[in-house]
């Protein structure tokens, strides 16, 4: 068997910024000692269907998990390691927060055998940070990325670009600044506007504008040549890293491998005896604790997937990668040649648009298709 | 002859919601063909689009009882008409089966377009016209004004209109008064072979085909064998009656009187209207003067939305011409939309009615192509071709001439509309035949192209006049006139559903029109898309649509898998309705949004 992660899902939060859509809640106070049972629970549930393969990542998201009490976070890996079989080199990764609350714990964390964090500074300027909601400022952002560069051998931190009235000289400074501050790793996203999001509703009111569409393929752009001349070239659509530091964990879910997912509204895909499962749990915190008191576990949805949708989900995670999808592990993995799923007159004019490359043992976008990835894809799968 | 001095035939003329529905309701109430609390409104409407939109479709007709002042009980007879334009023909065989009409006015509106038309046409019938001013509760009621206008515009008579307000019941016992002293009785022999007039016929799921008739002379007898004087086809008589509006069924309908049979006829098409029925065994030397048929005079084409919903369509067409034998359908095939039917109406209304009634009897999501007239293209060969859709254009050098249907419009506006109004049929290609005043309203009558028409003519007439211009025509032969194809292109790939025919001084800016819109609705994609708009291999407008420049999710990890599989899974449903064009792919909805701005 390949590579093997596990996701953990921590679903609270401080305070919910207003462009988030994930499954975070504002809670006043946790019972940690309840939901390391449950987590703890749910782990033993999944052991049975995984027990002797070794797991490679581990992944603490969110909502905000550097609020979890490091007690848990370390009951958490130290179940782990016990059903399974815990590499020595695998990557243990947690996103934190940059404000003081979460920094506090930082050491706890470590000891707890957190390797990784991943930081949600998202912009480089108080005001950016009040606009994006968040709770710290800039130099508590400062403060805690070095604190963080300090305390765990490797950490990443996110941006949210293409900000209302962002400039692309603005943005390149901001990046640059932030390269300089980056150990290895950056995540850069493209500030999307969601339905069920504080922006929605202001963006309909037109409270604020994002940079239209040939704004933003310019700042994508930018993006693309900085972290390029940085050596930190995007090795995923907006994941940026020195060759060598990309989160291991990421990969799995773009290569398509194997991985848990506990904790509400937590994703997995198993493969058992040769067919692929799609699990998620209960989202609803209070329903997901209810059911793994009562089950074992808080499995909302098991869908076996057709090997159509496992090809389309390969396709489309593996071409957000610039090494693309390689013929034999999709064969492998989708249990079907690549070139038959593919629509051949889109493949053919993707081609020749200098979109996609293929050669017969690797499909992969080009940097030009790149920002059009969803289009792509779409005449792909034709 | 026979005594028929009790029978008054007569039917209602009037513009749009002027009062004959509501008329016709009270009628019925006062004369007791109905209990109160079967009474609802527009009783002779019996389909919801008639209800809805307040017009008559389909001819009705009522049986009235009414003991009048001299003490005697007449049967009077309703004929409930269409008012519509597009129905003219049923308007027309309506009149010819009643001897009189009541001609009713908004007291407040005045004459309107459809009320000159009807009144010609119940003149045509030598119809003795009752004029009956409606609404005269009103505050804004002026019946001076319009009794006056009724003289000035239509030439009547109207020192003796009867006052009334169909709403609240005023003037109904004067109404029926009129009818008796002033509508002749019909005349007919009750011993003469049978002659009944074919006015209308539908198709009941029950009772199988309900013709309605007009007996002549003669009677017409349950049990009896008939025949059908065009067709020749005999058949059993199952049934005979008349309407109240309930169905009663009786022995005989005689000379002078109106009903229906039926006879287990399975078609409509079966009885040709205006047809003469006579008995089998004794018939009629000479049939009663018939009707011409009516021929579609608009077209256009039909396609399902999901192209799964053909065969529906196709049955669904088919259970409509059942019923209304003057809509016409063929397949049609299309590059941008697929597999559907090129259908003719009698006009726009129609067309509207059809296409409404299919996708709410019939549960049908539809795509309209713009509608089109009827060309006569000369071939340079002495052939000539009855052109129906612009696809069908033959190459421009086998053309030696085309002609296109004018038609004679009336219209009616207050004076201050006035000159937006002849701006607008100067600006259709119209020519002016007449201009006259009455009070502060202009009546001008134009003769204009019918495709100036089915463009958008209603849409503008109705909005440069706030509403307040009304409108009627009829048709009025064919001219010669220098016509084009344009051609609308994709990628230089032509779209056959957007091909349109118009007269060549109004081709580059339409073709721009179209193209500036589809820039609008057809979304960036990676490639760069031009539109074009050709006459022939000439080039006369352009507009670019650039290339895609970003578009990509920009967070997707585990939990996200499941979420954005099932948009991409939706994208590729997307792509069945999409329509391939080069190296693009265009959906059908930006066609279809196309074409419905583009609706009369």
């Amino acid at each position: 068997m390949s590579a093997f992660g596990i996701y953990v899902h921590w679903p609270f939060c401080l305070s919910k910024c207003p462009y988030c859509d994930f499954n975070s809640h504002v809670a006043e106070a946790v019972d940690q000692d309840r939901w390391r049972a449950a987590l703890v629970a749910e782990l033993d549930h999944f052991a049975h269907e995984t027990k002797g393969r070794t797991v490679g990542s581990v992944f603490f998201g969110g909502g905000t998990p550097s609020l979890m009490a490091p007690a848990t976070v370390a009951a958490v890996v130290d179940r782990i390691a016990r059903l399974w079989t815990l590499d020595d080199s695998a990557e243990i990764t947690l996103e934190a927060n940059p404000g003081s609350v979460d920094s506090a714990r930082f050491a706890g964390l470590r000891a707890a055998g957190i390797n990784r964090v991943s930081l949600g500074v998202q912009a480089l300027n108080d005001g950016d940070l009040r606009f994006l909601g968040r709770r710290h400022d800039l130099g508590e952002a400062l403060a805690a990325i070095d604190l963080a560069r300090r305390t765990f051998p490797r950490m990443s931190f996110d941006l949210i670009y293409a900000r209302p009235g962002q400039t692309a000289a603005a943005w390149e400074a901001e990046l640059r600044r932030a390269i300089a501050l980056a150990a290895d790793h950056l995540s850069l996203y493209q500030l999307t506007i969601e339905e069920g999001t504080a922006f929605f509703a202001a963006h309909a009111r037109g409270d604020f504008a994002l940079p239209d569409e040939d704004a933003a393929a310019e700042l994508y752009a930018a993006t693309q040549a900085v972290t390029d001349a940085a050596g930190l070239p995007g090795y995923e659509i907006s994941n940026h890293a020195r060759p060598g530091a990309e989160c291991r964990h990421n990969l799995l879910y773009w290569r398509g491998g194997d991985y848990v997912g506990v904790g509400p509204g937590a994703h997995g895909r198993l493969t058992v005896d040769g067919a692929v499962w799609a699990l998620r749990q209960h989202r609803a915190p209070a329903r997901w604790l209810e059911a793994v008191g009562r089950l074992g576990h808080g499995t909302h949805e098991r869908t076996r997937l057709d090997p159509d949708e496992r090809a389309e989900e390969l396709l489309m995670m593996g071409l957000r990668l610039a090494e693309g999808v390689a013929a034999d592990r999709f064969r492998r993995r989708a249990g079907r040649p690549l070139d038959e799923v593919l629509d051949r007159r889109g493949l053919a004019r993707l081609e020749e648009g200098g979109f996609v490359v293929w050669d017969g043992r690797r499909l992969a976008v080009t940097g030009r298709g790149r920002p059009l990835l969803d289009a792509v894809l779409a005449e792909l799968l034709a | 002859m026979t005594d028929l001095s009790h029978i008054r035939n007569f039917a209602i003329i009037a513009h749009i919601d002027h009062g004959k529905s509501t008329l016709a309701d009270r009628l019925i109430q006062r004369c007791g063909g109905i209990e109160d609390r079967e009474m609802r409104e527009q009783i002779l409407d019996s389909m919801d689009i008639e209800r809805e939109r307040g017009i008559t479709i389909k001819a009705q007709t009522v049986r009235l009882s009414y003991v009048a002042k001299d003490g005697r009980t007449y049967q009077l007879n309703l004929m409930d008409t269409p008012g519509h334009v597009d129905f003219a023909y049923e308007v027309s065989r309506s009149l010819a089966a009643c001897e009189g009409s009541l001609l009713v006015v908004d007291a407040s509106q005045g004459v309107e377009a459809q009320t000159l038309a009807n009144v010609y046409q119940a003149l045509e019938n030598n119809h003795e016209i009752v004029p009956v001013l409606n609404k005269i509760d009103l505050p804004a009621a002026e019946p001076d004004r319009v009794r006056q206008q009724i003289e000035d515009v239509i030439g009547l008579d109207a020192s003796d209109a009867v006052m009334i307000s169909a709403k609240t019941g005023i003037g109904i016992d004067e109404v029926l008064e009129a009818l008796v002293a002033r509508l002749p009785p019909p005349a007919g022999d009750t011993e003469a072979p049978l002659k009944a007039l074919l006015v209308d016929s539908w198709y009941d799921p029950y009772l199988g085909v309900i013709i309605l008739v007009r007996v002549k002379d003669g009677v017409l007898r349950k049990g009896q064998k008939i025949r059908m004087m065009a067709t020749g086809a005999t058949y059993q008589v199952d049934a005979v009656g008349y309407f109240t509006p309930k169905m009663v069924q009786v022995d005989a309908l005689r000379p002078g009187e109106m009903g229906f049979l039926t006879a287990s006829i399975k078609a409509v098409a079966d009885c040709s209207v205006g047809d003469t029925i006579t008995e089998d065994r004794r018939p009629a030397a000479t049939p009663l003067p018939g009707f011409k048929p009516s021929v579609p005079v608009v077209f256009c084409g039909l396609f399902p939305i999901d192209a799964a919903d053909y065969e529906d369509l196709r049955d669904s067409l088919a259970k409509l011409r059942l019923n209304d034998a003057s809509f016409h359908y063929e397949p049609e095939t299309s590059a941008a939309l697929g597999f559907g039917f090129r259908c003719g109406f009698l006009g726009l209304l129609h067309l509207e009615i059809i296409q409404e009634r299919l996708e709410r009897e019939f549960n049908l999501d539809l795509i309209t192509t713009a509608p089109s007239v009827v060309y006569r293209v000369h071939l340079t060969s002495g052939e000539v071709l009855e052109l129906h859709n612009p696809a069908d254009m033959p190459d421009p050098v086998r053309i030696a001439r085309i002609e296109e249907p004018w038609i004679k419009a009336t219209i009616m506006v207050p004076d201050e509309y006035l000159g937006p109004v002849l701006g607008l049929c100067t600006e259709r290609r119209g020519i002016q035949l007449d201009l006259t005043y009455a009070g502060n309203r202009a009546m001008v009558v134009y003769r204009l192209p019918l495709n100036e028409i089915v463009f958008d003519f209603y849409d503008r007439l109705k909005s440069i006049s706030r509403g307040y211009a009304s409108f009627d025509y009829e048709m009025d032969g064919y001219v010669e006139s220098d016509l084009v194809k344009v051609s609308i292109l994709v990628n230089a790939e032509p779209v056959d559903a957007l091909a349109f025919i118009t007269h060549r001084a109004n081709a580059e800016s339409r073709g721009r029109a179209i193209c500036a819109r589809l820039k609008d609705l057809i979304p960036r994609q990676m490639f760069q898309i031009a539109i074009q708009a050709a006459i022939g291999g000439r080039v006369v407008a352009r507009e670019t649509i650039s290339a895609l420049r970003k578009d990509v999710t920009a967070k997707c990890y585990g939990g996200d898998i499941t979420r954005k599989r099932k948009l991409l899974e939706k994208q590729k449903e997307g792509k069945k309705r999409m329509r391939q064009f080069g190296k693009v792919e265009i959906p059908q909805s930006a066609f279809l949004a196309a074409l419905k701005m583009g609706d009369g």
